[in-house]
């Protein structure tokens, strides 16, 4: 397991409830995640994806199980672990440009001014914004906001990024322009990633691997969803794939009737590893339910 | 239609002129009817009971302090400059003393709910004691009636700072608490760099609200201490029986409290940001 570059291993989570008992949201929660790899995550409301996210981040404590990055157990919060939240988490009495600065001097502490402000206006470039970079928060929008809070995450150069939905307040125009520049920024840098998401698109637009989870109280994670897509993908031409649907079907199902099948199960069962495009026994198993893409299948953003 | 400021502004004119009006009308000496004895001049003419002056009395008494407000004719005549530069000095040295103390206390209040509920009972019983009630003592303690005045004006000054100050640092986003924490800021550098501008519009709050408390408190403190100061100086021109300088300097006291409260809100401007 100690093998990847993160493994969180045994991971559980509860809560104290009235009555003495206690709540478990997750248990023996076992991910692995290599250098330079792209994982989604995706489940319902409530199976504790943002609990998992915080805890990986060190803002949060598991009640048991580890998280190890490069050799070292996760024991608060570190720079080598850079957060975007969903609701942006800019301070707004700093301009977007001085807001970045912030995340990079907290970094590098020694660098001069000038060094820190070509850092950070480097990574606002590569978000596509270098315009507005002078106004606050509250003057501008959705989008750039979390343009901004991308490039503040990046800009520090973490060995590990967390993204807790970071789309979810956008409107879908808007999150289909930052998908694309997150995966620009993504592939320039080559950083490790972590995203909690709701949008099954998104998903598989994004990432190298799905993690699906089933539903809580109890989750766990069920399957590891290869996307085998070739890369550099598009908004535009990756619904062509023929593989596509394949995936997209494989997650839609799983989200719409086996997250809650599975639910409560044996935790006990090792995570299965499937890719939707080249596993043979896979398309034998079971037939495709839904040949057609659904217009709904995008989950609500609640949560 | 004229924009609404130009209405209001007319509209005060308006007011102005009616109720300066009616006092002028109200308060006119009566006629004389015979040529009046020097005694009777003396007297104040031929008016049967004492009357509060009319308005272009005060308003020509007015001009002639404003006119030179900095004279100095002994301890009882001193121009209005120097009174009410005196009551300032006062109330800016407790206040800033207060901020120096609230603003840090508030800051350890507002972060520590240990600290919170510790020093929660002392504040909720020394806040609502009458800071002249501390006269007394602080005259006792500290055998100075100068030091006494600006020690009042501290305690006074000291609660809304300090709990405005303990409630905006209690108070800040979790959201931001949270940047603070994986960026490995310090506590130190997380009190300065995302506490204190996060919870500044409301320390800005607390200290308009002890500043304009201060002043009216400055006020009876110095009819109490004497000597000098605004304070001082309505109730000595009031044994003067000089209504001119009574409602003129009460006048100069609002002109100066607004000032102060406009000062303030300056700042807070400044430091005001928009979610």
């Amino acid at each position: 397991m100690s093998m990847h570059f993160v493994s969180i291993e045994g991971l559980k989570k509860e809560f104290p409830v009235k009555g003495g008992s206690s709540l478990v949201v997750f248990d023996n929660i076992n991910i692995g995640i290599e250098k330079g790899e792209f994982v989604c995550i995706i489940g319902h409301s409530g199976c504790g994806k943002s609990t998992i996210m915080n805890i990986i981040a060190g803002l949060d404590d598991p009640s048991d199980g580890v998280v190890i990055m490069d050799g070292r157990e996760v024991s608060g919060p570190s720079l080598d672990r850079g957060v975007v939240f969903q609701n942006y988490s800019l301070l707004p009495w700093l301009t977007a440009l001085q807001n970045v600065n912030f995340g990079v001097r907290a970094r590098w502490p020694r660098w001069s001014s000038e060094q820190i402000e070509e850092h950070s206006c480097r990574y606002l470039q590569m978000v596509g914004l270098s315009r507005s970079i002078h106004r606050k928060p509250a003057e501008l929008s959705g989008g750039m906001r979390q343009r901004v809070s991308i490039a503040r995450a990046f800009a520090t150069q973490p060995k590990l990024l967390l993204l807790d939905e970071p789309f979810g307040a956008l409107d879908a125009l808007t999150r289909g322009v930052i998908q694309e520049e997150l995966i620009k920024i993504w592939s320039e840098t080559q950083q490790t990633v972590f995203m909690i998401t709701h949008d099954v698109d998104e998903a598989i637009l994004l990432s190298d691997r799905i993690l699906l989870m089933t539903n809580g109280p109890g989750a766990h994670v069920a399957e590891s969803v290869k996307i085998s897509l070739p890369r550099p993908r598009d908004r535009g031409t990756i619904i062509e794939h023929p593989g596509y649907y394949k995936i997209r079907n494989h997650l839609v199902h799983f989200l719409v009737t086996r997250s809650s099948q599975l639910a409560g199960g044996d935790n006990d069962v090792e995570t299965l590893t499937v890719d939707p495009i080249h596993d043979k026994e896979f398309s034998n198993r079971r037939e495709t339910p839904d040949p057609q893409p659904s217009a709904t299948a995008s989950l609500s953003n609640a949560g | 239609m004229a924009s609404l400021n130009v209405r209001a502004a007319l509209l005060s004119v308006v007011l102005l002129i009616v109720l300066l009006g009616i006092w002028e009308a109200l308060n006119q000496p009566p006629e004389a009817s015979e040529a009046l004895s020097e005694f009777e001049l003396l007297m104040g003419g031929a008016d049967e009971e004492a009357r509060v002056p009319p308005p272009s009395q005060v308003l020509e008494h007015a001009w002639d302090e404003l006119s030179n407000p900095f004279y100095d004719a002994g301890p009882n005549d001193k121009g209005i400059g120097i009174q009410l530069a005196y009551s300032l000095f006062r109330v800016l040295t407790g206040f800033f003393g207060a901020a120096l103390v609230a603003i840090p206390l508030g800051f350890v209040v507002g972060m520590s709910p240990l600290m919170h509920k510790a020093l929660n009972p002392y504040i909720q019983v020394l806040r609502p004691i009458s800071p002249l009630a501390w006269m007394p003592l602080a005259l006792f303690i500290i055998k100075d009636s100068e030091k006494s005045a600006i020690f009042v004006i501290f305690i006074c000054s000291i609660w809304p700072m300090l709990i405005n100050t303990a409630f905006g640092v209690a108070n800040v986003r979790q959201d931001w608490i949270r940047v603070a924490r994986t960026h490995e800021l310090s506590s130190l550098r997380t009190a300065f760099s995302v506490i204190l501008p996060a919870a500044a519009p409301t320390i800005l709050t607390g200290m308009r609200i002890s500043i304009g408390i201060a002043w009216l408190v400055i006020v009876a403190a110095e009819m109490l201490v004497g000597g000098t100061g605004i304070g001082y100086y309505v109730w000595n021109e009031w044994n003067n029986l000089d209504l001119n300088s009574v409602i003129f300097s009460i006048l100069m006291i609002g002109v100066v409290g607004m000032l102060l409260d406009i000062a303030l809100g300056t700042v807070a401007r400044l430091v005001q940001y928009e979610e």
